[in-house]
C-alpha cells in the first residue's frame, strides 16, 4: 500500500515546465523567428479555441470522435475478452488461431484506411471499423496470455470449495484475468484515440481528425494548433479516467506485488 | 465395510512412463495426524493429490468417507478477495446467512485475525495469510486436512509459531489431518504417525509413532528422540541405542 504523497516540488514543478513551454513558444512566435503563416502566436490560438467553442463546432467535434472511439473501443472488448478466454482456454483454438491474430496485431489499422472506405464509405462507420482493428487484437492476445498465466493453484481452490462453469468464469478466471486486462484496455484506448484522428482526416466529415485537416486546408494554423491540444488533452483524460480502473479494491494485488 | 477414514489400497501411479507411486497402502483413522516425510520429488504430493480425489491412480483403491480439503503451500488464497470473502468460500455449502457469519466470526477469532477481515491477502504477512488458508480450508463441517507442505515458504520461526497454532486449532476443531513435509522436525512435533517414503517410486520405508499430546514442545524429549530415529532412518545420523518410540520398518 505505497501510496506516495507528492511533495510540493514535484507537484509545482511540471506547472512550471508548462509555463515554461508557453512563454518560450510566446517567446519564438513575438520574435517571428518563424513566418506567422507557419508558426501561430499562444494569442491566436487561444482564440482559435474560443471560436470553436462559440460557434458549437468544437463540442460536435468532440462528441463525433468520442462516440466513434467508444463504439469501436467497446465492440472490441465484447467481442475480443470472450475470444480471448476460449482462447485461452483451449490450446487447440489458440495454436489454429493465434498466428492470424498475430498477423493482424502487427498490421498497422491505418493500412486498413482503403477498405474502410471502399466498404463503409465516409462517417461515423469506416472510423469505428479501424477503431475496433486497431483494438481488437491486442485485447484478444493480452486476455489468452494474461488466462494462460493463471496459476493452476487458482483452479484447484475453486474445484475443492465447488466452484464451477459460470460461477468459475465470474469469481475466478475474470478477477484473475482482470489486472493484466485493465493494462491493455489503457494501452488500446490510447490507440483508439490515435487511430479515430487518422481516420477523421481521410474518411470523415466531422471529429477531431476532421478538424484539423479542415484547418489546414483552410490555412487556418491557430485552429490546427488549438485542435491539436485538445486532442492531446482528451487523450490524457482517457487515459486517467482507465487508471481509475487499477484502484479498484479487487485488483489492486495486480499491481503490488 | 471398515472405519477407516481414508484409505489406499494397493496404489501406483505413473506420469508418462515414469513410475512415481508403487503399490503403496496407507489407512487413517478418524482424527489421526499422519505426517508423509520423503526425499523431495518422491512422490509426497502425488499421494496427497490422490487422497484428495485430483489424481486419479494408474492402478488400486481409494477411500475417502468424508469431505477433504487442501491446505496449500502459499499463494492459495484468491487475491482478489477479502480475508472474510476468502473465509466465507469455505462456508459456502452453508445455506443460512446468519449461520455462515456467525461460524466467519469464529475462524477470524481462532486465527486470531480479528479486524483483518477487510484486508486483501497482498497486505497480510506470509503468516498470517497461511492461518487464513487453515481457516478456509477448517470452515464448515470438513473432516479431513490434506496439507501440501503448508508452511514451508515461511520463516523458521513463523513455522515455529505456525505449528503450535495449528496444533491449538485442531484441539479447538478436532480434524483427521495428512501432511507432506520434507521438514523432518515439523513431522515429529505434530504427527501421530510419521510415515517415511523411499525415493521414486514411492514405497513406506518406515512408520513412526509419537503418542504425546499437542501442543508438542520441539525441544520434548519424545520429539527429540522422533527426530533422531527419522533422520537416522534417512541415513542422515548415525543411530544411537537410548532413544524411545516404536519405529515399524517395512519388510
Amino acid at each position: 500500500m505505497t501510496e506516495t504523497k507528492r511533495t510540493a516540488g514535484e507537484r509545482v514543478l511540471p506547472v512550471a515546465v508548462m509555463i515554461g513551454a508557453l512563454l518560450l513558444w510566446w517567446g519564438l512566435a513575438a520574435a517571428h523567428v518563424f513566418p506567422e503563416s507557419l508558426f501561430p502566436a499562444p494569442l491566436a490560438v487561444g482564440k482559435g479555441v474560443v471560436e470553436e467553442i462559440v460557434t458549437g463546432r468544437l463540442v460536435n467535434d468532440l462528441v463525433a470522435s468520442l462516440f466513434r472511439v467508444t463504439a469501436g473501443f467497446l465492440l472490441a472488448v465484447v467481442l475480443g475478452i470472450p475470444l480471448g478466454l476460449v482462447l485461452g482456454s483451449y490450446g487447440r483454438a489458440r495454436a489454429a488461431l493465434l498466428p492470424a491474430i498475430n498477423f493482424f496485431r502487427n498490421l498497422s489499422p491505418l493500412a486498413w484506411i482503403p477498405f474502410a472506405i471502399l466498404w463503409f464509405g465516409i462517417g461515423d462507420s469506416p472510423a469505428v471499423f479501424l477503431i475496433f482493428m486497431a483494438s481488437f487484437f491486442p485485447i484478444v492476445l493480452a486476455t489468452v496470455a494474461a488466462v494462460a498465466t493463471i496459476p493452476m493453484v487458482y483452479f484447484r481452490v475453486a474445484h475443492d470449495y465447488g466452484l464451477t462453469g459460470w460461477e468459475m468464469l465470474m469469481r475466478v478466471t475474470l478477477p484473475a484475468i482482470a489486472p493484466q486486462v485493465i493494462t491493455v484496455l489503457r494501452v488500446t484506448a490510447g490507440l483508439a484515440w490515435v487511430v479515430v484522428v487518422a481516420a477523421e482526416m481521410i474518411a470523415g466529415r466531422d471529429g477531431l481528425g476532421f478538424a484539423i485537416w479542415d484547418a489546414r486546408n483552410g490555412l487556418r494554423i491557430d485552429l490546427l494548433v488549438s485542435g491539436m491540444i485538445v486532442i492531446g488533452l482528451i487523450g490524457v483524460v482517457i487515459d486517467r479516467l482507465l487508471f481509475r480502473l487499477t484502484r479498484i479494491p479487487s485488483v489492486r494485488w495486480g499491481y503490488e506485488r | 465395510m471398515n472405519d477407516k477414514l481414508l484409505c489406499l489400497d494397493d496404489i501406483s501411479h505413473s506420469f508418462g512412463g515414469v513410475e512415481v507411486v508403487r503399490r503403496f497402502s496407507l489407512d487413517i483413522e478418524p482424527g489421526e495426524f499422519v505426517a508423509i516425510v520423503g526425499p523431495s520429488g518422491c512422490g509426497k504430493t502425488t499421494i496427497l493429490n490422490i487422497l484428495s480425489g485430483f489424481v486419479r491412480p494408474t492402478s488400486g483403491r481409494v477411500g475417502c468417507e468424508g469431505r477433504a480439503r487442501m491446505v496449500y503451500q502459499h499463494d492459495g488464497l484468491f487475491p482478489w478477495l477479502t480475508v472474510a470473502e476468502n473465509i466465507a468460500l469455505g462456508l459456502r455449502h452453508i445455506g443460512d446467512a446468519g449461520e455462515r457469519n456467525r461460524q466467519a466470526e469464529d475462524l477470524l477469532t481462532l486465527i486470531r485475525l480479528r479486524g483483518f477481515e477487510d484486508h486483501y491477502p497482498h497486505q497480510l504477512s506470509g503468516g498470517m495469510r497461511q492461518r487464513v488458508e487453515l481457516a478456509r480450508a477448517l470452515a464448515g463441517d470438513t473432516d479431513i486436512l490434506l496439507m501440501d507442505e503448508p508452511f514451508s515458504a515461511l520463516d523458521y520461526l513463523t513455522r515455529l509459531r505456525m505449528r503450535r497454532e495449528l496444533a491449538l486449532m485442531l484441539e479447538e476443531s478436532p480434524r483427521t489431518v495428512v501432511l507432506v513435509t520434507h521438514d523432518i522436525e515439523e513431522a515429529a512435533q505434530l504427527a501421530d504417525r510419521v510415515i517415511v517414503l523411499s525415493d521414486r517410486p514411492a514405497r513406506i520405508r518406515c512408520e513412526l509413532r509419537i503418542d504425546l499430546p499437542r501442543p508438542r514442545d520441539l525441544t520434548h524429549p519424545e520429539v527429540v528422540d522422533g527426530i533422531h530415529r527419522l533422520l537416522s532412518e534417512l541415513g542422515l545420523e548415525e543411530e544411537r541405542s537410548d532413544v524411545r518410540g516404536d519405529l515399524f520398518v517395512d519388510a
